[in-house]
């Protein structure tokens, strides 16, 4: 690892400590509370939260990289959430049990599978930009949301997946595990796997990938079922513990994840970024929301103080990488 | 002869494909409810898209230049509130220059980062649009923004008026439409933003003020903001900070159904107030079948991905992409 790579894979963590350092610090001054903020059971409902979100992000990850973008994963979230609660009440699934639930969860998951492939088939065959079929589908899914339900409210509590989803394992809760499962899995796909090391190149240079031999087109698919999957995943651990779903829910998500990814490193471009900065511009923007309350700010502040982060980090990278090629000249 | 007369037929449909569909669409809806071509109806559906209409009018300009703006929607919140709150504190007739000054000031914010930092305008316009929520609640304190004396101001005049009879909104869609339409294919500054959004390289070369050019173009999509969220303010003279949330994707699907290409250096003024009026149609097209109004987000899907699908395939001409 160069000392360059080495930076900017460190820029983000360092960030994450600057940011501890300073809402302890301000928190001492500030906060209302006698809590300090860096409380350990503070930190872990923190990763708690960042999961739904996260899981997405993991995926949005993998699909930049390739050099696509995914602005559905919202809507699958949502669908994906209606599916699994709706399941759990049908007739057949009501006499398995606590059966029905692994077998609502497999619902969820191939809903989000086979939206994920229509996207990416579209992307495939048609040739169409990735934003523009899946601007599209951002509105299409979220028809189906509607349709599935109408504008009521989809809801049904199971106590046994309520008290899965509220458990704590090794001190970490439920999605907590889900969300750094993700986190290992997909870093081990993209860092060493064929698919992965495929999709970097796809990203990097599209057209030497296809010179290269590579089958573009299914590397493309495979990322697009993923982040599909992923969106369902967070949605089904998310509403196993809340157990109620409105067609609204998930709108933004996609924003939400894309900043993610950008403040870990991630290039829009594609062919560069890595998962596990994802992980940092996660809790990275969790820490933020979480810290800006603690020393008392409004929570209205968040956004702000996140868009010109996210600006910032754009300004900053370019001036890194200007400094680079200008090093390289000499 | 034959060979040639199919290549027309094709070229035509590639390059006025959105209109030809336009019409049929409109014929076949009329057949199933009269209902939809009257006047009235047709009337009520300009108006209603014409908020939508105004800022997609502006986003044009912004992608023919090759960024994109996704910060539209909640700047249209923003300028909506501050209207809106500025009207009880210092009047309606300095509250819109007020608004309009302090939107035209996040637009050249916007302009300033991608056309003279050159930066990712997919990203910038993302954190723009949390960033001006984040404002927009802080201005008013998270709470619903509303004119106190809803009866005695005329300020209502732009959302709610008529005059000879056409709804204000109806005629300010329009005016703002043959303006910038004229400015975009008339003007050596409408040249160059396609010329930038063409081959950006290319129109540095041949002495195209790129930055400035990028610049101006978030200042025109601003600009179409604050006279959307003037419109909006006007019409419901009250207001929650969530007004425009979403509409930036919808008034990208507007543009892209228009046919401006996402990579810039296409698309029309024309074309993107058709792309405006078939989504309006579409949605009160399946209302008045008698189809819940979220068939439309289906619809539109459908409709925007062969929208572009057919244009890409009509230029590469095979239908299916070639990548292996």
């Amino acid at each position: 690892m160069t000392k360059e790579t080495l930076f900017k894979q460190g820029a983000i963590w360092a960030f994450i400590a600057v940011e501890l350092a300073f809402f302890t610090i301000a928190g001492d001054f500030l906060s209302t509370s006698d809590k300090s903020f860096m409380d350990f059971d503070n930190m872990l409902l923190l990763l708690k939260q960042s999961a739904p979100i996260g899981i997405i992000a993991v995926g949005m990850t993998i699909i930049m990289i390739n050099g696509n973008i995914d602005l559905s994963v919202g809507a699958v979230f949502a669908l994906a959430a209606v599916v699994m609660l709706d399941s759990m009440t049908w007739p057949f699934m009501a006499a398995l049990g606590d059966w029905a639930i692994p077998l609502a969860w497999l619902f969820a998951l191939t809903t989000g599978m086979v939206l994920g492939a229509i996207n990416g088939f579209i992307v495939w065959k048609t040739g169409v930009d990735a934003f523009i079929v899946t601007l599209g589908s951002m509105l299409g899914y979220r028809g189906l949301v509607f349709m599935y339900n109408g504008e009521q409210p989809t809801s049904h509590l199971n106590w046994t997946l309520v008290d899965f989803a509220e458990a704590q394992f090794l001190g970490l809760h439920t999605a907590t595990w889900f969300f750094l499962v993700c986190v290992l899995v997909l870093w081990l796909v993209m860092t060493r796997t064929v698919h992965g090391r495929n999709a970097y190149a796809i990203g990097n240079n599209r057209e030497a990938a296809v010179n290269a031999g590579i089958k573009v087109g299914p590397h493309i698919l495979l990322n697009f079922v993923i982040i599909g999957f992923l969106a369902a995943l967070s949605a089904v651990v998310f509403y196993s513990e809340s157990g109620s779903v409105n067609p609204n829910d998930g709108m933004l998500y996609e924003l939400w994840a894309i900043t993610a990814v950008v403040l870990g490193g991630t290039k829009l471009m594609g062919g560069y970024g890595s998962i596990i900065s994802t992980l940092g511009g996660v809790i990275a923007i969790q820490l933020l929301r979480k810290g800006l309350g603690h020393i008392g700010a409004d929570t209205e502040t968040v956004n702000l103080v996140i868009g010109l982060i996210l600006i910032a980090v754009l300004i900053l990278d370019r001036q890194l990488n200007q400094k680079g090629k200008q090093e390289l000249r000499t | 002869m034959a060979g040639l007369t199919k290549q027309g037929v094709a070229g035509f449909l590639a390059k006025q494909g959105i209109l030809v569909a336009f019409v049929v669409f409109m014929i076949v809806f009329t057949l199933a409810n009269p209902r939809f071509i009257d006047i009235d109806n047709i009337s009520g559906v300009v108006r209603s898209s014409a908020i939508l209409g105004v800022m997609a009018l502006g986003v044009t300009f912004v992608v023919i230049g090759g960024n994109l703006d996704l910060s539209v929607g909640s700047m249209m919140s923003f300028s909506t509130i501050v209207v809106l709150d500025l009207h009880d504190k210092i009047g309606p007739a300095l509250a819109i220059p007020a608004m309009f000054a302090l939107t035209l000031c996040l637009g050249a914010f916007i302009g300033i980062l991608v056309g003279y930092l050159k930066l990712n305008s997919l990203i910038v316009t993302l954190g723009m649009l949390s960033a001006i929520h984040g404002l927009t609640l802080t201005w008013s304190g998270g709470k619903n923004m509303d004119i106190a004396d809803k009866e005695g101001t005329w300020f209502a005049v732009f959302g709610q008026g008529s005059i000879l009879g056409i709804p204000t909104p109806i005629l300010l869609f329009a005016l703002v439409a043959a303006v910038l339409g004229i400015v975009l294919s008339k003007t050596p500054f409408g040249r160059k933003i396609y010329a930038v959004g063409g081959n950006g390289t290319a129109a540095t070369f041949s002495g195209v003020p790129r930055a400035r050019v990028v610049f101006l173009t978030y200042l025109v999509s601003s600009l179409c903001v604050a006279i959307a969220g003037l419109m909006q303010a006007s019409r419901s003279l009250g207001s929650q900070n969530t007004v425009g949330q979403g509409m930036e994707l919808e008034v990208l699907a507007a543009v892209i159904l228009g046919g401006a290409s996402l990579l810039g250096g296409s698309g029309t003024i024309f074309k993107t107030v058709i792309g405006v009026l078939i989504l309006g149609f579409i949605q009160n097209g399946l209302l008045l079948v008698g189809l819940p109004f979220y068939v439309q987000y289906v619809v539109t899907w459908v409709i925007i991905i062969l929208a572009v699908w057919l244009d890409i395939a009509a230029k590469r001409g095979r239908l299916l992409s070639p990548i292996a």
